[in-house]
Formats: C-alpha cells, sequence, structure tokens
C-alpha cells in the first residue's frame, strides 16, 4: 500500500465515509473532515506513518487535501 | 506554599435560549446544541460592565473566604473583553470592593486568564498574603457584534468568577501547575478594538485538542500522579465536544471534566472560575482528592494546575 492509498484508508476510517475525494479537493469543504475530525485524523497519520507531526506544524492548510497530506508525510519520511 | 480559600461567582440573570440565537442566525437551536453542547447563556444588561460583574463574584468569594476586602494584599483581574484600552478592571474593581490600595493587576488575556491568575497567585502569595483572582467576561457584546458569525456567536456568554489565594498549609494546597504560551498562532484567535472576533476554529481545536491534554500529562507526570487518580476536572468551558475530546485522550470517563457550558456558554477568562466555584459548593472536595485545572486560550496560552483538597 502506497502513501496515499495509506492516506485515503485513514481518512475513510476517520471520516466513516467510503467514498475517495479528489487528490486536490477540500477535505473541509467535502466534508470528510471538521473541527474536531482534523485531530483524529493527525495522530492516526502520526501512528501509521510512525512520525511526530510538532504542533507548530499543526496548520489545518498542510492537511486541507490528500495532496497535501501526502506532501507533508513525504518531506516528513 | 499557598491555598484556594474560596471561590465565588456571578451569572447575569437574562438566558439566551438556543432559539433566540438561531432565528437572528439562520440556523436551528439544535445545530447550535449539536457544534457546541449548549443550550443557553447569560448576557449582562447594556449598562452592566465587566468591573460589575467581577465585584459581584469578588464580592461572594470574599464572603465565602470569611474576609473582607481589606484583608486582600493583591487583586488579580483576568478579563479579554474589558471596554476600554487602559486602565483595565482591575484598579476599579478594588476601588469597588475597598481594597485600599492594594495593587490590582489586570491580566487581558481571555481563556487561559483565570489559570494564569490562579497559577501566578500561588507563586506570589508568598509576598502578598491574600490575593483576589477574579475573572470576568462581557463575550455577548462580541458574539453579537456585526456581521454575526454563527461559528462564534451561539458560543459565548457572560459572568464572572473569583477566588482567593492565600499563603500557607493545610486544605486544597496548590501543589504545581505549568503555564506555556506560543505566539505563533496569535492571529488564530484575535479580538481587535471595534471589531468581531477573529477566529480559526480549526486551528484553536487542533491545537487545543493537544495541548490541553499535553499540559495535563506533563503535570500530573511531574507530580507522580495520572489522570485516573483526579477527581475532577476543572476545564475552561470552551466546547462541550472539546472537553470530551481531552477526556478521551486522557482515556478517562467525560463525566470526570465538570461541565457547566449547557447553561451558561463560554464565557472565556471566567469560565474555569465560574465551574470550579459550582462544583467546590456540591459535591465539593473531600479530604485528599486532587483536582486539576485547566485552560486554552488566545495567544495561545495554555497550562494546568494540580490542587490537593
Amino acid at each position: 500500500m502506497d502513501n496515499r492509498e495509506k492516506i485515503v484508508a485513514i481518512l475513510q476510517k476517520v471520516s466513516k465515509k467510503n467514498s475517495v475525494p479528489a487528490a486536490d479537493e477540500s477535505l473541509f469543504d467535502s466534508g470528510f473532515l471538521d473541527s474536531f475530525a482534523l485531530p483524529d485524523m493527525v495522530g492516526e497519520l502520526e501512528t501509521a506513518f510512525q512520525i511526530k507531526i510538532p504542533d507548530s506544524d499543526l496548520n489545518p492548510r498542510k492537511f486541507e487535501t490528500i495532496s497535501r497530506i501526502e506532501s507533508y508525510i513525504g518531506n516528513r519520511k | 506554599m499557598a491555598v484556594l480559600k474560596a471561590f465565588g461567582a456571578y451569572l447575569p440573570a437574562r438566558i439566551v435560549p438556543n432559539q433566540e440565537l438561531a432565528y437572528k442566525l439562520n440556523r436551528t437551536p439544535d445545530w447550535i446544541l449539536d457544534v457546541s453542547g449548549i443550550e443557553q447563556r447569560r448576557y449582562a444588561a447594556e449598562n452592566q460592565s465587566v468591573a460589575d460583574m467581577a465585584v459581584a463574584a469578588a464580592s461572594q468569594c470574599l464572603e465565602r473566604a470569611g474576609m473582607t476586602a481589606a484583608d486582600i494584599g493583591l487583586l488579580i483581574v483576568g478579563s479579554g473583553s474589558s471596554e476600554r484600552r487602559f486602565p483595565g478592571p482591575a484598579s476599579i474593581v478594588a476601588n469597588r470592593l475597598g481594597a485600599g490600595s492594594a495593587p490590582a493587576l489586570d491580566v487581558p488575556m481571555a481563556s487561559a486568564g483565570g489559570l494564569f491568575g490562579i497559577a501566578l497567585a500561588a507563586q506570589l502569595a508568598e509576598v502578598y498574603g491574600n490575593i483576589l483572582v477574579v475573572a470576568a467576561e462581557k463575550m455577548s457584546t462580541v458574539a453579537t457584534h456585526e456581521p454575526m458569525e454563527p461559528g462564534v456567536a451561539v458560543l459565548f456568554g457572560d459572568g464572572a468568577g473569583a477566588c482567593v489565594v492565600s499563603r500557607g498549609q493545610g486544605a486544597s494546597r496548590i501543589v504545581d501547575s505549568i503555564l506555556h504560551s506560543d505566539g505563533a498562532f496569535a492571529e488564530d484567535l484575535r479580538l481587535e478594538f471595534d471589531a468581531p472576533l477573529a477566529m480559526n476554529g480549526r486551528s484553536v481545536i487542533m491545537q487545543a485538542s493537544r495541548k490541553i491534554p499535553g499540559a495535563i500529562t506533563e503535570l500530573l507526570e511531574r507530580n507522580r500522579t495520572c489522570a485516573a487518580a483526579i477527581k475532577i476536572f476543572l476545564m475552561h468551558q470552551a466546547n462541550q465536544n472539546l472537553i470530551d475530546r481531552v477526556a478521551k485522550t486522557l482515556e478517562v470517563q467525560p463525566e470526570m471534566f465538570y461541565s457547566n457550558i449547557r447553561r451558561y456558554g463560554n464565557t472565556s477568562s471566567a469560565s474555569m472560575l465560574i465551574a470550579a466555584s459550582e462544583w467546590w459548593q456540591s459535591p465539593g472536595p473531600s479530604p485528599g482528592d486532587l483536582i486539576c485545572f485547566a485552560a486554552f486560550g488566545a495567544g495561545f496560552h495554555w497550562g494546568a494546575l494540580l490542587v490537593e483538597a
């Protein structure tokens, strides 16, 4: 499973939705994430990718789309 | 060493139910309850000031402590919604209480102001003796500022809380505290003069969801205890969903977090002291109980404080 597939699987788990958003679609505007689901998403990403995301990186824009999350994770690994 | 002597609170008489705001905001009362856990809040009268509410809460607190204002060596007043740039409400509150020329310090910090006030008082009690910490907010002026933003307008209410922190040992001993600030996110929650509240809700919730449990865990581990050993958590009443999330992160039942947000909404710096005042009256602490305070607010400022009853 590549990074994008892992991110989508986490998103589906957190959002409890089975659909897959477009890579550059806002996860907030499309209803996949809200203010309270976002911290869950970040926590799941930390576990799945075995990284610690520092509070200073917790800018919602960094996690707004699948592409941005993938880019962030890629830079951290 | 410092102890908590007593708490007091004041809530304005006017109750503003969700129905009243829902109509103005084109939302439903259930939507408000769902996003915030709030059913109603209190609004002060138009001519009622932050200082008016602070004096009311402080007076009740002094009475419960068996003290008069003459016994107070230092007054600390937290408020993020005071009416003008300066002077802040502290000197006015001191004057109206009859605290003579005791120094009166403003803490214009918003939501974390009550916690920072108590933590600082615990350090300063050795010098000043009895310290009256008050937090008062007239957030209705913020919530109803046009253009009204539904995500902001539904959250806030007015009120004041107070406590006396005294030098010495005994019941309700302040064991330890942890305070933190991080200006990197200062723009994400701010209130300019004569402007609506600017809030990046996603950033606030994400940071608060991590920083509050982080501070609590840091404090409890430093004192060789754990969340399960705490009798009650008295946290800033920001949003019921946030309170529940912090409980979940700490792996304790949500009932371990006292909550009155359903009745009062988010009263910013006053909320933690109002919650403490209510809980201390009923059911209140038993000897040996560990009580954990926590808050997070604009700045960002956050922290936690541990008390042994």
